[in-house]
């Protein structure tokens, strides 16, 4: 049992030192410049430029110099990803982030449109099969429609002839 | 003497024409208001005219009738001359810089240049409205004029836009008068208009815009019409599509124009930032582009009549909550009109129209009744039915996306931002269904597509799309880094499976050509265009839109730094080396303007000299910026001068290294390309080549 615990253990170390190379290889050069721009980009600027914080270009905008300044000081400090943007949401309010977050009524944002993608996809998939099912109007005295393999087989010339 | 009359006067008029163009133009500066007022007045008069005497016209199907709705067509053709004389009583008033109209003074200068001056027409509220009217009373115009297509459902079409130009029409002579006089001393000088608007494609981008959004009322005017009238046949369909395919391409060419001028000038080094506005008119594109699809339905199968007529109401009404949307102030945006009480009448007129749309709907829906049967779940059918859910889920992420601070604040009781980030996570893996599906519908026939089927003409694009991927992952794109790079991987990949079915087509079509005429295949695939523009013009739109997607997802790439620089300093970014040769000030009468000298070097070898500017608006007192770039079809150099240092006096320089931007403009040209070609007319097939029996010549006796 303790031959079996101590092995258990070992595995355990190689599974978490395999993990922490093959994070280390994933995200290497991940550095604090790639962190600054990745948050800069979920950020705006509040000079009511309507832009991204990274994306404000305005000659002397008396925010994004001074916005930016805070955040390279912020990821310098290192910590959280989404501690560093409480830190922005506190001193200029919400709508300081560029998407709304996970949270509360804001998921709402997240969750409606994948809830109206299923709903339309399993709206559509029922008309289809709804039109599928209906029985094929009836036919002229007398025609017998080409069905099963003879279809298959019209349909066949008529790609070979054409394929238009 | 007599026959010398002619003459004399043409002699005396030749000689005062100088004084008479300058009583005229003493005249028309001194009464341009009044003028203008005047021409506003009639055309509402006249428009509610065509309204109630076309309506009128229509109830009875006598003699009588028929010549009150002809003259109820004659005073919609009207209704365009006389707005289309206030509209240039406006843009005259801006040559003549009268600044006694308040709209003039507001988006005007006497240095503007002349090419802008026609620009002052749309560069306001009151004025873009008037230019609203225009619009649509051209398109009334040509409808008009071209009645004898089929009398009634044009009739028809007629009374309903003479309602929707009412509407205007009252927008423009009692909520924004454009002829509004100024009060008080008058000003030397106007405030000139918007220095981002001082931009060429500016005088061509919003007549673009607008002529898409207005056209759209074109295709609303009919389906109206026809379900009112209740319109025997798909007839009317055919007409529509038409129409809906010249607004879809203006309003395409539009927002690429849009996209391009706020790349040039904007300088933040993007094209598209989700802006309500970029977003109001995304939303009828994507609309009138499920019914451009969905329209095949109806007129090959008569299937999806219900759906297409709402497709058409929703396109309308959707350009109609655009324009809503950027004159009440109810969403931020840099695009936004001043907040006026405007927005409230916009409001009533979505409410009103979408109650009429109502009403018709349920009073004739019967009409609309067909028995839809479908033989399989794979076939092209379906397949259109998938492609309009997407187009329609995109059009409410965005719509849903645009409102949902308003929500917002209504619920929680504080506005959230809605940007960039949450629309590209939302609708980039939609865009890649979409894609997906404009690979695989083609492929499928109408009522059924055997399993043999899709795997003879899917195989080798597959194969084509699966080595592009392995291509891409060879030379360096990892998309387990970061999620823009998995889907910049899906986007080329499934943008590859695209052309490559795309190009299966045309041979496969080609091929059956050449084999029936003995002509070469590529003589083939140029005939088999002609043959069908409506399906070989849909591919090369497909093949627009795919080398678009192509150019975005680029974006992956995007790198830039920011640096102080001074003479000789050296700036390295990808494979470029940016040294600074200069920079200077300068003064012109319109504007003064600051900028750098900046030479461009790569593999050692200089490139190119760039001149990133910016410039300082006088009249307006606003700065705008001139984008240098150096652009190849790899990847653009985009440097923006951001402005001096005002502690150390050297500029401070933004440059941006953004791959395959270049393709999105392409990919857009041959998308317009590609309509264009949809809407020209079929050419005759060539004769085939037909080995006839030939009787053996008679021998013997």
């Amino acid at each position: 049992m303790r031959i079996f615990s101590t092995s258990l253990v070992n595995s355990r170390k190689w599974m978490q030192a395999t993990l922490l190379l093959l994070a280390s290889v994933l995200f290497l050069g991940v550095g604090d410049d790639a962190r600054f721009q990745s948050l800069g980009h979920k950020l705006m600027c509040v000079c009511g430029c309507n832009q991204i914080l990274l994306e404000c270009n305005h000659v002397g905008c008396s925010y994004s110099e001074r916005m930016r300044g805070e955040l390279a000081e912020t990821v310098d400090k290192g910590g959280n990803d989404d501690l560093m943007l409480q830190v922005f949401v506190q001193k200029y309010g919400p709508t300081v982030i560029a998407a709304p977050t996970t949270t509360g009524f804001n998921m709402v944002a997240w969750i409606m449109p994948f809830v109206v993608l299923l709903a339309g996809t399993g709206l559509v998939v029922w008309v289809v099969r709804t039109w599928k099912n209906r029985p094929a109007p009836a036919m002229a005295m007398g025609v017998q429609p080409a069905q099963g393999s003879d279809l298959e087989k019209f349909r066949e010339q008529a790609r070979s002839e054409t394929e238009l | 003497m007599a026959q010398y009359g002619g003459l004399g006067l043409f002699l005396i008029l030749v000689q005062s024409a100088p004084s008479f163009s300058d009583t005229w133009a003493l005249f028309f500066a001194t009464h341009a208001a009044t003028l203008g007022s005047w021409f506003l007045l009639l055309a509402l008069a006249l428009s509610v005219y065509c309204f109630a005497a076309g309506w009128l016209g229509l109830l009875g199907r006598d003699a009588a009738s028929e010549r009150i709705g002809e003259t109820a067509r004659r005073a919609g053709i009207a209704v365009f001359y006389i707005v289309l004389l206030a509209g240039i009583t406006l843009v005259a008033a801006a040559f003549q810089d009268n600044f006694s109209l308040t709209y003039i003074l507001h988006h005007s200068n006497r240095e503007l240049p002349i090419a802008y001056k026609f620009a002052v027409l749309w560069s306001g509220q009151e004025g873009s409205l008037l230019f609203w009217a225009l619009l649509l009373s051209a398109y009334g115009f040509v409808l008009r004029l071209r009645h004898k297509t089929d009398p009634r459902l044009f009739a028809h079409a007629s009374v309903i836009i003479a309602a929707v130009q009412v509407f205007f029409l009252l927008l423009v002579n009692f909520a924004a008068h454009p002829f509004g006089i100024t009060q008080g001393a008058l000003p030397a000088d106007g405030n000139g208009l918007n220095p981002l608007l001082q931009y060429p494609e500016m005088v061509i981008h919003p007549p673009m815009l607008y002529l898409g959004y207005v056209g759209f009322t074109v295709p609303f005017a009919f389906g109206l019409g026809a379900l009112i009238m209740r319109y025997p046949g798909e007839k009317w369909i055919h007409i529509t599509r038409r129409w809906t395919m010249v607004t879809w391409a203006f309003l395409t060419i539009g927002i690429f124009l849009g996209s391009h001028w706020a790349y040039n000038v904007l300088g933040w080094g993007g094209y598209w930032s989700w802006d309500p506005v970029e977003n109001a008119s995304f939303m009828p594109w994507l609309t009138g582009n499920a019914f451009l699809h969905s329209v095949m339905m109806q007129e090959k199968r008569g299937m999806l009549k219900v759906w297409n007529i709402w497709l058409v109401f929703s396109t309308f009404l959707l350009s109609i909550l655009g324009t809503f949307l950027t004159r009440s102030g109810i969403v931020s945006s840099v695009h936004a009109f001043a907040q006026s009480s405007i927005g409230t009448w916009f409001l009533a007129f979505i409410v009103l129209t979408l109650a009429v749309c109502v009403f018709a709907f349920v009073k004739n829906r019967d009409h609309l009744k067909t028995e839809h049967r479908l033989e399989s779940l794979v076939s092209r059918e379906s397949s259109f039915l998938f492609n309009n859910l997407l187009l329609l889920v995109a059009c409410f992420v965005v719509l849903w996306g645009t409102f949902f601070p308003v929500l917002s604040e209504w619920i929680q009781g504080n506005k959230v931002t809605v940007g960039g980030p949450f629309f590209n996570k939302v609708n980039i893996p939609i865009a890649l269904l979409l894609l997906l599906l404009t690979a695989v519908g083609p492929l499928l026939s109408w009522r059924k597509t055997s399993t043999d089927s899709i795997r003879r003409n899917f195989q080798w694009p597959a194969i084509g799309a699966l080595v592009v991927a392995i291509l891409l992952l060879i030379f360096g794109v990892r998309p387990w880094v970061d999620s823009s790079y998995f889907y910049s991987l899906m986007t080329i990949s499934l943008s590859a499976l695209v052309l490559f079915t795309i190009a299966s087509e045309f041979i496969r079509g080609g091929r059956v050509i050449s084999k029936h005429t003995g002509q070469n295949l590529l003589v083939s695939i140029t005939q088999l265009g002609r043959r069908n523009t409506r399906r070989y013009g849909g591919y090369i739109v497909h093949i627009g839109v795919v080398i678009v997607f192509v150019g975005i997802a680029g974006s992956a790439f995007n790198v830039d730094k920011e640096m102080e620089m001074s003479y000789g300093d050296k700036m390295q970014i990808g494979s470029y080396e940016l040294i600074c040769r200069s920079y200077t000030q300068e003064d012109k009468p319109n504007y003064g303007s600051e900028w750098a000298i900046m030479d461009v070097f790569k593999g050692g070898k200089q490139i190119d000299t760039l001149y990133p500017e910016r410039r300082f608006y006088k009249a307006s007192q606003q700065t705008a910026t001139m984008v240098a770039n150096h652009s190849t079809l790899k990847e653009d150099l985009y440097v923006v001068y951001e402005g001096l240092n005002q502690d150390t006096g050297r500029p401070i320089l933004k440059v941006h290294v953004n791959p395959l931007v270049n393709w999105i403009w392409i990919g857009v040209i041959i998308m317009i390309l590609g309509t264009i070609m949809a809407m020209l007319p079929n050419t005759m097939p060539a004769p085939a080549r037909v080995f006839a029996r030939v009787p053996a010549p008679v021998t013997g006796d």
